[in-house]
């Protein structure tokens, strides 16, 4: 039987959001954080190490990405640079 | 929801994913891709993996006779390095809907290829030097243009394998410079070294151009960006200005600069060695595929026990977990 497989997940450094960065396969979560810190963090890559078994991650599919994402698309008001402000205005 | 690829026919999504391609946007994973695509890769990229892992053994044979300690931790943690390379590739490679299982089992059966390179005999310590230059070197240039493969999980892989590559070329030069600065027989050594591994260095970029049927296609899908004949020529530009800071020469009387090319020239290739090698008879070829499947029915009763072990504990069975249910009392 094959060890099943985990996607790891870093922080860097303290402040900053982990991140996904592979996977490997490991029997239980505690072998999976042994094994992320000897594959992902032989370079003090890491301060922080997730695992989650792949089988628990659900993804959009991409191809629904169109028809997904496309009540974003018409939205510019949602960003600073839609409103034109007067040059007297400094700093907004 | 209904899957758009339902009702898009082949034509369709091939129109998009050569869009794709030629904007230089990545494939990740779950994207439609041409059947042919997906196959290439696979072959490439666990091809790839099962080099990164054989090739620990040529220098695994001199850990433990490394001349010094500060030697041997530097030999043990690029070794290591290796290791972390295969398990990236093969972890890239599993994205593509094949197993882990399935790659060793091509590997160890011998049906699955891994960089010819690798079986040839380390001799001496002085080899330890010119595997790091000469094989990491190739590695290198071979791998840079990888980091801009076409494939996602590929270029991260190649990325991070990159970051660690050129300490694995330093160490090696390293080597070679101390001896060729060091007694007369140890010049002697590193250049016998360079002698050995010299032209199979050359191999490691495949046949040449007018002989890579694949090529084409590959540059195409933008798997490949550079022919091997040019990743070559480039190998071999940046080896004929380093070895003169080594002090030491390239065992070829043909090599010399071509101002008009603006390459350094050099001598042909012996394919029918580089074949040879190939289909199984280089001199290491038996020797390295014993030393993996011993290694991995070695290691058989571990995974069985590492598994059993997490089966105990999700159970409630094991001691720690009783230990712990007991705290929490
Ligand atoms: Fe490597
Ligand atoms: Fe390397």
């Amino acid at each position: 039987m094959e060890q099943p497989l985990w996607e790891v997940f870093i922080r860097s450094r303290q402040g900053l959001d982990h991140k996904h960065v592979g996977s490997l396969h490991a029997a239980d979560a505690r072998m999976a954080i042994e094994s992320a810190r000897d594959v992902y963090t032989r370079r003090m890559e890491g301060v922080s190490i997730w695992v989650v078994e792949s089988k628990n991650i659900h993804a959009s599919s991409p191809d629904e990405a169109a028809s997904f994402y496309e009540p974003a698309e018409d939205k510019i008001y949602r960003h600073p640079t839609f409103y034109k402000l007067p040059d007297e205005v400094e700093y907004m | 929801m209904r899957k758009l690829s339902d009702n898009m026919d082949t034509e369709a999504l091939q129109k998009s994913f050569d869009e794709k391609i030629e904007k230089d946007i990545k494939i990740e994973p779950k994207d439609w891709m041409p059947v042919e695509y997906r196959k290439t890769l696979i072959r490439q990229i666990s091809q790839h993996a099962h080099s990164e892992i054989v090739g620990m053994l040529p220098e695994g044979n001199w850990i433990t006779r490394a001349p010094t300690l500060r030697r041997k931790c530097i030999l043990i943690a690029k070794v290591q390095d290796e290791a972390g390379h295969g398990l990236y590739l093969y972890c890239a490679a599993e994205t593509l809907n094949i197993t882990r299982e399935e790659m060793t089992e091509q590997l160890l059966s011998g049906k699955a290829k891994y960089s010819s390179i690798f079986n040839y005999p380390t001799l001496s310590w002085a080899d330890m030097g010119a595997i790091g230059w000469l094989v990491d070197g190739a590695a290198i240039i071979n791998q840079i243009p990888l980091c801009r493969t076409s494939y996602a999980p590929y270029a991260r892989g190649m990325v991070r394998i990159c970051k660690e590559e050129s300490f694995h070329q330093r160490q090696g030069f390293d080597i070679l410079l101390t001896l060729s600065r060091g007694s007369a027989e140890q010049k002697a050594m590193a250049q016998d070294a360079i002698n050995r591994w010299w032209w199979p260095s050359l191999m490691m970029f495949g046949p040449p151009d007018n002989e890579s049927p694949h090529t084409i296609q590959n540059m195409k899908w933008k798997i490949k960006r550079f022919t091997n004949d040019e990743l070559r020529q480039k190998f071999v530009d940046m080896c004929a200005q380093q070895v003169e800071v080594l002090g030491l020469q390239i065992p070829d009387p043909d090599l010399k600069w071509n101002e008009e090319r603006g390459h350094y020239d050099f001598g042909p290739i012996n394919w029918d060695e580089f074949w040879n090698v190939v289909k199984g008879n280089g001199p290491c070829n038996k020797e390295r595929m014993a030393a993996r499947i011993k290694a991995h029915e070695d290691g058989e009763w571990v995974r069985a026990a590492a598994l059993e072990y997490a089966r105990k504990e999700a159970a409630g069975l094991t001691g720690k977990q009783s230990e712990k249910a007991t705290i929490k009392k």
